[in-house]
């Protein structure tokens, strides 16, 4: 390695202050950086400094994610072979997904850390990490046919809009991979939506309905898949949702590590979980004839991007609740939104993405009641002690 | 009544190098006062180079509080008074004589004497500076009646040093010590100690105290989570504190009548060949106590723990307060793909190592490479796993970087000093220097509560 860290240094006087290629300079200062964890030593404060850094945090939320990657590519030949009626191996049906999904990852990656890179150099900031999981999330999250410009013209929506024009990230509102879904699902429903989309090339004559597709126009329950196969995730629908078992070795791994919040992950299992089997109850009294009502409530945890959501949505610590108490409520009421969604609004198949967006936008209020409990907590002591 | 608190946030750091429990004597021959220890201290000299002084002859007072003067903690030739930019003072050095002579303030007995001979014997001999006081961590006022005193009996910070081989056989200045601020405070002074120890009978024999126990990781050892645990600050309040080798300097000028800045400090880090304790003075300069007992070159010389102490230079002088020299190794190198490999033998609070599996036995050699780039807070609910204060730590912080007083107030910042977000440092993902930050927002504040 002595080698390629003489060469980066014989170039590094370019890119720095003065130098010919100065203007590339958070460029630069990100490869190396990717190569090298800098020479930085502690200047002031603590001499010591924990070996985790954004680097690592984000790249362990990646390795998380690899296993529902995997799968959905997998499960994208899959379905194509299913519908046309063909057996395939299963090195055949991974490389048909790999073939569809793989460029969709490579244009998410590459328009968003171009734009990143762009708002770097021109702020004179290192470039953040956080696009990393964001642009490994987004093609996830979109049906597996989904034309590539579409992706692209999504990624740079969430990224400018989403991310930059609040400061990039850490600074955002809104979770940047679930605003280029929402731009998708808004801009572009016909390709978003139905029963056409969600296998890749399929055949006319099947029936390529998500679960949760079948349920919205009220067909009896036996049409749906078994919930094994929706736990494992043998059924149609975006790329990276359908197992919720992988989704939740991922979630396993970060809560293991730390990285991601287990309570959030948990409360909005609790809160959808809870909701449904309240419907459960009350269905036959209140509405007889929406036979959602009576769904078994752990279904919605296994259908759909309910898994997904809580597990990697929610959990983005940028747009969620930051204080622990804030994050059960938070994550409760992301849960409770999403079955009410699905359940009760006939306008939407799925209410995940809508539930956190919505939640996102909430999470500071949240917080600020949280924090505000704090302050008055401290201010009756104070009153206790001067009377 | 003693009563034992469990501290469940936190994190104790093992580091290699921990001082071995003997204690030697070493003479250091330079010592130094530095006005960068005492926070909001202007100086004005009162004496010149070249001037002979005795130990507890006064060199320097506070303009903005004329009454806390500083003396040399040892006889001999004052040698150079070193400024920097702007010409702020930043050490006055001293070459002791071989034969210590002292100033005499007078023996006697602290019991029988009033509060205002007490706070002037101290005042005068240069021993009040150490007494400071919460919120703000300054030096204490002699006209505030603190709601308490505060005494830390041990200390959990990195590599901390053993209180009870420091005290060991001063029972009688320490309780001498104790008695003289007995009378400084209408309250309770409280002696905090570990719990499930074998405390030092100095300690637990003392009178006039309330003893309490502590259980958990650091920062336990911290005064300011045991204030936050036993009586909270509110606004208006005033807390006194002290370290025990401070409180055996009050004795010692009552029992013996002089400023007898004898200290006993720990030498510890992974890079010492064999650490241990020396006895010498306040202010000792490190010259001749890390002489030939350095491991290489690449170090840093630290006067504190890894984690609140400031670096010194090879020559440089122990700080006021510190009973502690921790000499790391420099972390001036790069690491190929670092962020990126397992990592074994890496030390991290966060499990994203896989060093979590060695258990929390093992001790690490810790340098002070940054390990990452200066990024905008992304992760959350990090800080509060280490911070054991009912405060919210990042609300805190962020408060004081947008310079928001009512917010800084309202969310504890009175409760706190930047001792206490050491460990939150330590942690931090986003690699912000946020004891510095802390020091900012409480010198606003004491600005503005001025």
């Amino acid at each position: 390695m002595k080698a390629l860290r003489d060469a980066i240094d014989k170039i590094k006087p370019q890119f720095e202050k003065g130098g010919k290629l100065s203007y590339l300079q958070s460029t630069f200062d990100a490869f190396e950086t990717f190569l090298f964890v800098p020479n930085k030593t502690t200047k002031i404060g603590s001499h010591i400094r924990d070996h985790i850094d954004m680097k690592r945090t984000m790249s362990v939320v990646v390795i998380a994610i690899i296993p529902a990657l995997l799968f959905g590519m997998w499960n994208v030949g899959y379905q194509y072979n299913l519908s046309h009626g063909e057996a395939a191996s299963l090195w055949d049906n991974f490389l048909f997904g790999f073939i569809k999904v793989f460029p969709i990852i490579v244009v998410s990656y590459g328009v968003g850390l171009g734009i990143e890179f762009i708002f770097a150099q021109f702020r004179g900031h290192e470039v953040n990490e956080g696009f990393l999981v964001s642009g490994m999330l987004i093609p996830l999250i979109v049906p597996p046919d989904t034309p590539l410009w579409m992706v692209a013209l999504a990624t740079a929506f969430a990224v400018v809009i989403g991310k930059e024009v609040f400061g990039g990230t850490g600074m955002n509102i809104l979770n940047p991979a679930l605003t280029a879904r929402a731009f998708l699902f808004f801009a572009y429903p016909s390709d978003m939506s139905g029963d056409k989309v969600w296998i890749a090339e399929k055949a006319d004559a099947y029936s390529g309905a998500t679960p949760l597709g079948n349920l919205l126009t009220n067909q009896p329950f036996d049409t749906l898949p078994s919930a094994s196969d929706m736990f494992w995730g043998f059924i149609p629908g975006s790329v990276g949702e359908t197992s919720t078992f992988l989704i939740l070795v991922g979630a396993l791994i970060l809560m293991i590590t730390g990285i991601g919040s287990w309570r959030i992950m948990l409360s909005v299992f609790l809160g959808g979980f809870g909701l449904a089997a309240l419907f459960n109850l009350i269905g036959p009294y209140v509405a007889p004839d929406n036979a959602y009502m009576a769904l078994p409530a752990y279904y919605h945890l296994i259908m759909g991007g309910f898994a997904f959501g809580a597990v990697f949505m929610a959990t983005d610590p940028v747009s969620a609740s930051q204080t622990n108490k804030g994050k059960w409520i938070y994550g409760i009421l992301i849960g409770v939104m999403a079955v009410l969604i699905r359940v009760l609004n006939p306008a939407y198949p799925e209410g995940m993405m809508l539930a956190i967006l919505f939640m996102n936008v909430f999470a500071p209020l949240i917080d600020h009641y949280v924090v505000e409990g704090n302050i008055k907590k401290r201010m009756k002591r104070a009153k206790l002690a001067t009377a | 009544m003693s009563k034992t608190i469990t501290i469940k946030q936190g994190l104790n750091i093992n580091l290699q190098g921990e001082a071995e429990k003997i204690i030697a004597e070493v003479e250091a021959g330079h010592y130094a006062i530095k006005p960068i220890d005492f926070h909001g201290v202007f100086p004005k000299m009162l004496i010149h180079e070249g001037d002979k002084v005795k130990a507890g002859t006064q060199i320097f007072y506070d303009k903005y509080r004329d009454n806390i003067k500083f003396s040399s903690p040892v006889s001999g030739t004052v040698k150079e008074i070193r400024r920097g930019a702007k010409r702020a003072l930043l050490e006055v050095s001293i070459e002791a004589d071989t034969e210590q002579s002292f100033v005499d303030f007078g023996k006697a007995d602290p019991n029988t004497l009033k509060r205002e001979a007490i706070i002037e014997k101290m005042l005068q001999s240069g021993v009040w500076p150490v007494i400071r006081q919460r919120p703000y961590t300054v030096i204490a006022d002699p006209k505030d009646d603190p709601k308490a005193i505060f005494i830390s009996g041990f200390d959990s910070a990195p590599l901390g040093v053993d209180f009870d081989l420091i005290v060991h056989g001063q029972g009688e200045t320490f309780q001498a010590g104790i008695n003289a601020l007995k009378k400084l405070t209408s309250g309770i002074i409280h002696l905090n100690l570990p719990a499930g120890d074998a405390n030092s009978k100095v300690f637990t024999n003392s009178k006039n105290v309330q003893i309490n126990f502590f259980k958990g990781p650091h920062p336990a050892g911290n005064v300011g989570t045991q204030i936050n645990k036993i009586d909270p600050i509110n606004k208006g309040e005033i807390v006194w504190f002290l370290r025990p080798q401070e409180v055996i300097t009050i004795g010692r000028l009552f029992l013996e009548g002089r400023f007898n800045a004898e200290r006993i400090i720990a030498l510890t880090g992974s890079e010492v060949k064999s650490p241990k304790y020396y006895k010498t003075k306040l202010g000792a300069s490190i010259a001749e106590i890390i002489r030939n007992n350095i491991t290489q070159s690449n170090v840093r010389y630290i006067s504190g723990n890894a984690l609140t102490g400031r670096k010194i230079d090879k020559n440089g002088f122990i700080g006021f307060y510190d009973a502690q020299i921790t000499v790391l190794p420099e972390g001036n190198y790069f690491e190929f793909f670092g962020w990126a490999l397992p990592g074994f033998g890496k030390f991290s609070f966060s499990k994203s190592f896989p060093t979590f599996l060695n258990g929390k036995n093992k001790k690490y050699r810790l340098d002070t490479n940054l390990h990452g780039g200066e990024r905008a807070f992304v992760m959350t609910g990090e800080m509060e796993k280490v911070f054991p204060f009912d405060i919210y730590p990042m609300q805190l912080i962020k408060s004081i970087i947008v310079d928001d007083i009512d917010a800084m107030e309202q969310l504890g910042i009175y409760e706190v000093d930047e001792e206490d977000f050491a460990l939150v440092e330590y942690i931090d993902t986003s690699k912000t220097d946020i004891q510095e930050i802390v020091r900012r927002g409480i010198d606003m504040m004491r600005k503005e509560m001025s």
